[in-house]
C-alpha cells in the first residue's frame, strides 16, 4: 500500500503547490492589474484614510491640500483655488477615481514611492509623515492672467518653457470646481458629476489638450518649415499673387482672407499669412508632408504627466496624396477634415520653433518634495521630438517676428514694448454657419526664446463673425507672455 | 517520559508550540496596533489562553501519545491561531454583537477538548474498525440531518446546517470524520476481493461490475448531497477521497479512471440540470462582466489578493471586510490581502507539512486499517484546503467550505481536532511498533519471519 499511498501524497501535495503558483500569479504578476481596477476601491479607501502631500505651484500657492474629515474616510481633499486648476490638478474623488496630477503622481502624494521612503527610513521608524508635496511647473501668476486674459470665453491657454518643455500655464475655459467631486457625500457627488457631464458647455472636458480643433493659418509655421527643410522653397521664393486657387481633384478653389489678392515672396506671405501661397505649398510638398508634419507631433499623443492624458493631434493619411490633392492643399493652411490639432499641440509647435527645432517633452510636475521640503526628484528635461533643424528653426522664426513686428503683420496686437515677439494668427473656419476659431502660437523673447504660448478661442468668443486671430487671440498671448517673462530666470 | 525519543519529540513539539504562541500573540498586538495606539488590554488573557490551551493538547499527548510526531499539533496550532486573529480583526467591520472571535476561541477550546478526549478514550486505533457500520449510519445521519424539516437551516442557498436547540452547527463536518473511518475499515476488509475481481481489456484492468457497487454508493451519496444540499464542495470532496483511498488501497488504477469518468459524468449532469452549478462554473470562467452581481464574491477576493501583492498590506490595514463570508469561506482571501503573498505561502506550506506528516505516519503504520485511516485523513484536510483555496483563487470553480482549522466555524473545528488527534494515536502507535525495529538494528538478531 505504501506505493501508492506516496502517490496519493505527492498528487495532494502537488495540487497544493499549484495553490501557491496561482497565488504567485495573482499576488505578484498580476497584483498591480488587480490593485489598480477600478471596480477595487481597497487602495483607494487607503489612500483615503491618510494624509496625502499638497500640490503647489511654482510661486508656491497650494492648489490641493487635505484636511481632516471626522468621518470613515479620514480626510478630504480641498482645492483652495477651485476651477482655477481643475484641469491640471484633477480631483481625488472616492466615486469617479483620481484625474488630473492627483492621478498620475498619486504615489508620491501618499508616500507610497521608495525614493520618498529610502529617504525617510528613520522617519518611518518614528511614524512622520511620508507624504510627499507634488511642486507644478505652473505658475499662480501666469495662470490667473491667462484666466483673466481669457475673460470668460470659451477656449484655452498653454504656456511652455520652451528649454525645459515645462508648462507655464493651462487653462481651459469652461472649467468646474474640483472641490465637488471630493465630497464624501457620495450621492453628492454623483449629482455633480451628472450635472457636469449634463452641461452642453461641456466644463469637464480639458480643451486645452483633451480637445482637437482644425489649427488655421497657425499651421503655417509647420507648413513653412516643413518647405524649407526640404527644400522645397526658401524665404525669397516667389509665389503668384493670386485672390484664389482651384483645387485639383475638384471643382473648388482656395481664396485668401477678405477675398484679397495676396502673394509674393514666402516671407511675404507669411507675414499678410496668404492661402493661396500655402495652399499651393501643401500641394508641391505633396507626400513629404505629412512626415514633416508628423516630426512636429501631427499623428501623435504628447507625453503630458495628467491622467486622462493628452490626445491625439491628427493629419492627412501618409501616402494618400494621389488620391487626396485637396486635403494636402488644405492642409498646407491648417484646414481640411483631416488636419485636428490640440492647443497644447500648437503650443509645442511654437516651443519647437523657439528650441532650434527641438521639442521638449511636456510636464506639469517640476519636482517632487518630501515633507520637510527638500527635494526628491526633479523632472529632467528631455526631448520629445526633433521638429526641424536649428537653420529652419531661425528662418521660421524671423518669419514669425514679422508677423507681429510688419505693420502689414496680421499679428501687431502682441507687441510687447521692448521685448522681440515672434507669432503666428490664425482664424479657422469651422463650417458655412459657425464662426471661426480664433488662433494664436507665438513665443518670446524671439532672439532667445523663454516662452511659447497657444491661445485659441473657440468660434470667435466675444468679437463672433468679427473675430480674426490678431484681433481676439494675439491680445491674449500677449498678456500671458508679458506674464511669464515676468518670472525670474531659471525659475 | 519513558524513552528518550518521546522525550526528544514532546520537547520539539513544546519549542514549535512556543513559537506559534509568539507568532500568534504578535500578530493579535499588530492588529490592535493598526487602530489604537497602545497595547491591547486583553492581551495577557489571551496569551494565557493560548498557552493554557497548548499546554492541555500538549500534555494529553504527552500523556497518551508521546511517541507521536511533534510537528502535527504546532502547525494545527500556527493555522488555528492565524484563523482567530484573522476572525477578531474580521469582527471590527461587524456590529459587536455579531462578533465571531469570541465564538471561535470557545470553540477552539472544544476543539482542544475533543482532541483530548479522542486521545483519551481511542487507546487503539484498531477498535475503531469494529464500529465501522456504526460510524457509517452515524456519517449518514450527520449528512441527512440538514434535511430534515425543523432540523435542517438554509444558508446563502445550501443546506448544511442543523439546528439543535440553540446550537447551530453543519453536520457534514463530523460526517467527514466518521465516513474516512468507516472507507478506511471498510476497504481494509474488502481490499483482495476489490484488488483481484477485475477483468483485462487490453492493457487495462477492469473492475468486475459487481465490486462497483462500493465505488457507486457512495457516487449516488454524494450527488445526493449536491442535490439536495447544494454542496458542491463538500460532494467534491467526499467523493474524491474516497476514490484516493480506494486507490491507495487496492492499487488498481482502474479505480482511478472510473471515478475520474464517474466524476465527470456526474459533474456534466449537474451542470445540465442545476442552474446554480452553471452559474459557479460561467463565474468561474468569467468573472469580470458579473463583477457586481454574481461574481461579486469572487472578484472581491481576487482584489484583495491583488492588492495584498507579496508583502500584504499589514493586519488591519486592508479593507478584506469587503468580501461577502470572508470570516468563513474566503478568510484565505483576507490573509492575502493583509499578509500578501508571503502570508498564503505560509498558510500553504503548513498545509502541505500538514499533509506531508500524515501521509508520513501512514507509511510508518505498519497495519492496514490504521494506515489506510491515516492516510484517509491526511488526504481529506489537505485535498479540503484545496478545494478552497483554489476556489477563493479562481483556479477551480468556486465551493463554499471551509478551509480547515483556519476558517470560523465550531464544526469545522471540532471536526478537525478529532481528526489529528486520530492521526497523532496512529503515529504514536507505529512508533511504538519501530522500536523493536531500532534495538533490531544495533544487536543483530534472528528475525521472525513478517506475515504479510
Amino acid at each position: 500500500m505504501n506505493r501508492t499511498l506516496r502517490r496519493a501524497g505527492i498528487a495532494v501535495t502537488i495540487l497544493l503547490l499549484a495553490v501557491i503558483g496561482q497565488l504567485t500569479y495573482l499576488q505578484v504578476v498580476a497584483a498591480d492589474r488587480l490593485a489598480d481596477d477600478p471596480r477595487n476601491v481597497r487602495r483607494l479607501t487607503r489612500d483615503f484614510s491618510r494624509p496625502r502631500g499638497d500640490i503647489v505651484t511654482s510661486d508656491g500657492v497650494i492648489v490641493a491640500h487635505s484636511v481632516p474629515s471626522h468621518d470613515e474616510l479620514v480626510y478630504r481633499r480641498v482645492y483652495p483655488e477651485g476651477p482655477l486648476y481643475a484641469q491640471v490638478g484633477g480631483y481625488q474623488s472616492f466615486v469617479f477615481g483620481n484625474t488630473g496630477v492627483e492621478a498620475t503622481y498619486n504615489d508620491p502624494l501618499v508616500g507610497r514611492d521608495a525614493r520618498l521612503q529610502l529617504r525617510n527610513v528613520r522617519d518611518l521608524l518614528t511614524g512622520r509623515p511620508q507624504t510627499g508635496t507634488v511642486v507644478l511647473s505652473l505658475s499662480d501668476q501666469v495662470q490667473r492672467v491667462a484666466r483673466d486674459a481669457l475673460a470668460g470665453q470659451r477656449g484655452s491657454v498653454v504656456a511652455l518653457d520652451v528649454a525645459s518643455g515645462g508648462v507655464v500655464a493651462l487653462y481651459s475655459n469652461p472649467t468646474f470646481d474640483p472641490n465637488v467631486m471630493t465630497s464624501h457625500d457620495f450621492a453628492a457627488v454623483q449629482g455633480a458629476f451628472d450635472l457636469l457631464r449634463a452641461d452642453p458647455a461641456n466644463p469637464a472636458l480639458a480643451r486645452a489638450y483633451r480637445e482637437t480643433y482644425p489649427p488655421g493659418s497657425t499651421f503655417k509655421t509647420v507648413t513653412a518649415s516643413v518647405a524649407l527643410r526640404t527644400g522645397t522653397a526658401t524665404p525669397e521664393t516667389e509665389f503668384p499673387v493670386l485672390t484664389s486657387l482651384p483645387l485639383p481633384q475638384s471643382t473648388t478653389s482656395i481664396s485668401n482672407f477678405g477675398r484679397e489678392a495676396c502673394g509674393g515672396t514666402l516671407f511675404v506671405s507669411f507675414t499678410r499669412s496668404c492661402n493661396t501661397t500655402f495652399a499651393r505649398l501643401g500641394l508641391e510638398l505633396g507626400d513629404r508632408f505629412v512626415p514633416g508634419m508628423s516630426r512636429f507631433g501631427i499623428g501623435l499623443a504628447p507625453p503630458l504627466d495628467v491622467r486622462p492624458g493628452a490626445v491625439e493631434s491628427t493629419g492627412p493619411a501618409p501616402g494618400s496624396f494621389r488620391q487626396n490633392q485637396p486635403a494636402f492643399a488644405m492642409a498646407g493652411i491648417g484646414q481640411g477634415p483631416d488636419l485636428r490639432v490640440t492647443p497644447l499641440e500648437m503650443a509645442l509647435v511654437a516651443a519647437g520653433i523657439a528650441n532650434q527645432g527641438t521639442i521638449m517633452r511636456p510636464h506639469v510636475v517640476a519636482e517632487i518634495r518630501d515633507y520637510q521640503r527638500r527635494v526628491v526628484s526633479r523632472t529632467r528635461p528631455s526631448r520629445w521630438l526633433t521638429a526641424t533643424d536649428p537653420a529652419t528653426a531661425a528662418e521660421v522664426t524671423k518669419m514669425m517676428i514679422s508677423v507681429v513686428s510688419d505693420p502689414r503683420g496680421t499679428g501687431t496686437a502682441a507687441r510687447i514694448p521692448g521685448v522681440s515677439v515672434a507669432g503666428k494668427t490664425g482664424t479657422a473656419e469651422t463650417g458655412p454657419d459657425a464662426n471661426p476659431h480664433a488662433w494664436f502660437i507665438a513665443f518670446a523673447p524671439a532672439e532667445a526664446p523663454r516662452f511659447a504660448v497657444a491661445v485659441l478661442v473657440e468660434h470667435g468668443g466675444n468679437r463672433g463673425s468679427e473675430a480674426t486671430g490678431g484681433r481676439v487671440a494675439a491680445p491674449i498671448a500677449r498678456a500671458v507672455l508679458q506674464a511669464a517673462l515676468a518670472l525670474p530666470a531659471g525659475s | 517520559m519513558r524513552d528518550a525519543l518521546a522525550a526528544r519529540r514532546r520537547g520539539t513539539e513544546v519549542a514549535l508550540g512556543a513559537l506559534v504562541v509568539i507568532v500568534i500573540v504578535g500578530a493579535y498586538v499588530l492588529v490592535y496596533l493598526a487602530e489604537n495606539p497602545a497595547l491591547p488590554r486583553d492581551l495577557g488573557g489571551l496569551a494565557a489562553a493560548m498557552l493554557g490551551l497548548f499546554a492541555a493538547a500538549h500534555l494529553a499527548v504527552r500523556r497518551f501519545a508521546p511517541r507521536a510526531d511533534p510537528t502535527l499539533l504546532p502547525l494545527a496550532a500556527l493555522l488555528n491561531g492565524i484563523g482567530f486573529v484573522m476572525i477578531t480583526r474580521l469582527d471590527r467591520d461587524r456590529a459587536a454583537a455579531d462578533a465571531l472571535g469570541p465564538a471561535q476561541a470557545v470553540w477552539t477550546a472544544v476543539g482542544i477538548a475533543a482532541f483530548v478526549v479522542v486521545l483519551v478514550v481511542v487507546r487503539d486505533s484498531r477498535g475503531l474498525a469494529r464500529y465501522r457500520y456504526t460510524f457509517l449510519l452515524l456519517g449518514l445521519a450527520a449528512l441527512m440531518l440538514p434535511l430534515v424539516p425543523g432540523v435542517g437551516q438554509e444558508v446563502y442557498g445550501a443546506r448544511l446546517w442543523a439546528k439543535v436547540g440553540p446550537v447551530t452547527f453543519q453536520p457534514g463536518e463530523a460526517a467527514k470524520v466518521l465516513l474516512v473511518v468507516f472507507f478506511a475499515a471498510y476497504l481494509v476488509e474488502k481490499r483482495e476481493l476489490l484488488a483481484s475481481g477485475t477483468r483485462r481489456l487490453g492493457r487495462l484492468h477492469l473492475p468486475d461490475p459487481k465490486h462497483l457497487g462500493p465505488l457507486l454508493v457512495p457516487w449516488l451519496a454524494s450527488i445526493l448531497i449536491m442535490v439536495q444540499e447544494k454542496d458542491l464542495g463538500s460532494s467534491l470532496m467526499f467523493f474524491a477521497v474516497f476514490v484516493a483511498m480506494l486507490y491507495i488501497a487496492t492499487a488498481r488504477s482502474a479505480y482511478l479512471l472510473a471515478g475520474l469518468l464517474l466524476f465527470l459524468g456526474g459533474a456534466v449532469t449537474a451542470y445540465q440540470l442545476f442552474g446554480h452549478v452553471q452559474v459557479r462554473v460561467s463565474t468561474w470562467l468569467d468573472p469580470w462582466p458579473v463583477a457586481q452581481g454574481k461574481g461579486y464574491q469572487l472578484v472581491q477576493s481576487l482584489f484583495a489578493f491583488g492588492t495584498g501583492g507579496v508583502a500584504g498590506t499589514g493586519l488591519g490595514l486592508g479593507s478584506p471586510g469587503k468580501i461577502p463570508q470572508v470570516s468563513t469561506d474566503f478568510i484565505f482571501s483576507a490573509i492575502g490581502e493583509e499578509l500578501g503573498l508571503v502570508g498564503t505561502v505560509a498558510v500553504v506550506t503548513a498545509f502541505i507539512l500538514l499533509v506531508g506528516s500524515g501521509i508520513r505516519i501512514a507509511v510508518r503504520s505498519e497495519r492496514d486499517f490504521p494506515k489506510l485511516l491515516a492516510a484517509g485523513l491526511a488526504i481529506t484536510i489537505g485535498l479540503q484546503a484545496f478545494v478552497i483555496m483554489g476556489g477563493v483563487t479562481r483556479m477551480i470553480p468556486l465551493t463554499g467550505i471551509t478551509l480547515p482549522f483556519v476558517s470560523y466555524g465550531g464544526s469545522s473545528l471540532v471536526a478537525n481536532y478529532v481528526a489529528l488527534a486520530l492521526l497523532l494515536r496512529i503515529a504514536d502507535e507505529s512508533n511504538r511498533h519501530a522500536r523493536p525495529a531500532r534495538g533490531r538494528a544495533r544487536t543483530p538478531a534472528p528475525v521472525p519471519a513478517r506475515s504479510p
